[in-house]
């Protein structure tokens, strides 16, 4: 076996009384797309600045290739990119200004990587004298990632790199991505979009400085171990509040077109359906469901 | 249907930069109550109209009311009958929940007593009672949400307008809100509303999506499934977002 790309042992972050990180372990292989997901708070965006040698751990260590994190920042810093949360690149410098200033930074040309990012960067070559600030949420994304990627990194840490972004464009961000996995850059990705989780090859779910599982999106989704349901009616929301009222009923949400009931031990749903009706919702049906990362998810972080 | 049924109702809206057309002839009405879901792709024209539907930037050409006022001539008079929330929340980090709120409402001009009533109605709505006296920086984006929502609605707009409310906000948190939309709808008001995460265009009564500065579909959510014969609106919005030709 390989060294991982990304090797975490029990490292613990505090901002003042509250504890961001809380003795987290973690390993990641080489090559990997990995996704980290959980509600704000978590402490995703503090991992990823300790795994980007931006801010050092109370206690515990962390590796990316083979490297500390806080001993070796200079050398790692060369062989990672790194797309924060937040749109880091200068909105009053142009499109071709921000990408030869990360080149620079970095000690390379931008020929000399260029076929890395033309896939993101090729819609972009249209309008190479446009303010970074003036582009739209999909092109400032392309260049951020064209910018994190210029030096050819090793590893590649994207923090919630499609938030505001549409779902067509989401969709071909990942197809992009999924390129360079095959030039075997590791990559760890956080998102709010649970269809982009299931993406990754495995997920780790965070929730208040820990992580609560690790695993691929198929083996999280079996593990849920829930009695699932579909619900659905012409009226949804009357629907939703009347299942809530059920005993059975163990939790029950919005799910797109339906809603998913989670049953405890006694729930059955023809009996549901009955009890539906006499409180006066007359189509109520209910069916089984399959769960996937969302439902984790909500059990996960729902039960707070 | 009588106008007064409408709580947006534009023919032929338009917007040009230049010789760019943002904004290409929509046409389209919201009833009052309604939860009306505007979905288009980044660069689709989304924006552009809702500032134009806000009163805060002026037709090229095209006419239409909101909220009863006229979007040419009475451009002043809709921003005082609708809320907006941006996905940036556009809140005041440094000054409490209570201050964040009481500023809104002063700006829209209420007197002491309506705000102090009205921050008592929304506190208990919205669950916040015991985060009054907290710094809005030290309150996790859950709340700020809420508090975002809470001072878009404080004046009890007719309308009111949500840009993506949810964007980067976990599967848990972006479904309270969500039931905080039905709550107001149910109460009256209109919710205007965009949106990249598709399940959420499922929730809406409508659902309009915008292509190259156009409305290319608009319906209820079940009668654009069976029109595109689609399972999901996710799967309607690609079908109907690859027809954009103009790109960002």
């Amino acid at each position: 076996m390989t060294t991982p790309a990304i090797e975490i042992n029990g490292l613990t972050k505090r901002y003042g009384s509250l504890t961001a990180l809380d003795d987290i372990s973690l390993s990641v292989n080489t090559g990997e797309m990995f996704g980290l997901i959980g509600p704000d708070g978590a402490g995703k965006s503090s991992l990823y600045r300790i795994l980007a040698t931006l801010m050092a751990p109370d206690s515990g260590s962390a590796s990316v290739l083979g490297l500390d994190t806080v001993k070796d920042y200079r050398a790692l810093r060369l062989r990672i990119g790194y797309m924060p949360e937040r749109f880091s690149l200068y909105p009053d410098m142009t499109v071709m200004e921000n990408l030869h200033f990360f080149a620079s930074l970095f000690g390379v040309k931008i020929e000399d990587n260029y076929d890395l990012i033309a896939p993101f960067f090729g819609q972009l070559e249209k309008f190479p004298d446009r303010m970074a600030g003036k582009l739209s949420g999909g092109m400032k994304q392309k260049l951020a990632l064209s910018c994190a990627l210029i030096h050819r990194p090793d590893i590649l840490l994207l923090d919630e790199p499609t938030t505001g972004v549409d779902a067509v464009s989401r969709s071909e961000f990942w197809d992009m991505l999924a390129t360079l996995r095959q030039k075997e850059i590791t990559i760890l990705v956080s998102t709010s979009y649970m269809d982009e989780a299931t993406r990754c090859g495995r997920i780790a779910m965070m929730d208040r400085g820990h992580i609560l599982r690790v695993g691929t999106p198929d083996a999280l989704a079996a593990g849920l171990g829930e009695n699932l349901y579909n619900a659905v009616s012409a009226d949804m929301f009357g629907l939703l509040s009347a299942l809530r009222k059920l005993p059975e009923v163990s939790d029950c949400y919005t799910f797109g077109a339906t809603l998913h009931v989670v049953g405890s031990d006694r729930f059955d749903s023809a009996e549901a359906e009955r009890r539906l009706r006499r409180e006066g919702i007359a189509d109520a049906r209910i069916y089984p469901a399959k769960g996937n990362i969302e439902d984790l998810f909500i059990k996960l972080a729902g039960n707070e | 249907m009588n106008e007064d049924n409408y709580a947006i109702s534009v023919r032929g809206l338009t917007k040009r930069f230049g010789s760019f057309t943002a904004v290409d002839h929509i046409s389209f009405d919201v009833g009052r109550g309604e939860i009306f879901g505007f979905l288009g792709a980044n660069g689709a024209g989304k924006t552009t109209a809702m500032r134009m539907l806000c009163g805060l930037s002026r037709p090229t050409a095209g006419a239409g009311t909101v909220a009863g006022c006229d979007i040419n001539t009475q451009s002043e008079m809709i921003k005082r009958r609708i809320g907006y929330m941006s996905q940036k929340f556009s809140l005041y980090e440094g000054l409490t929940v209570t201050e964040n709120l009481r500023l809104f409402a002063t700006i829209y001009g209420m007197s002491d007593r309506a705000i102090r009533e009205q921050s008592n109605r929304v506190f208990s709505l919205l669950d916040m009672d015991n985060m009054r006296d907290t710094l809005v920086k030290d309150i996790p984006v859950g709340w700020k949400q809420k508090l975002a929502f809470a001072s878009a609605t404080i004046h009890r707009p007719d309308i009111v307008f949500l840009d993506e409310p949810t964007g980067g906000v976990d599967p848990v948190t972006r479904r309270k809100f969500w039931e905080l939309i039905y709550r107001v709808s149910s109460e009256g008001m209109t919710v205007f509303v965009t949106t990249h995460y598709l399940d959420e265009a499922e929730y809406c009564n409508r659902v309009s999506i915008m292509v190259d500065g156009r409305i290319t579909a608009l319906d209820t959510p079940e009668a654009l499934k069976s029109e595109y014969h689609a399972d999901t609106m996710d799967q309607v919005f690609r079908i109907v977002a690859r027809q954009a030709t103009r790109g960002e």
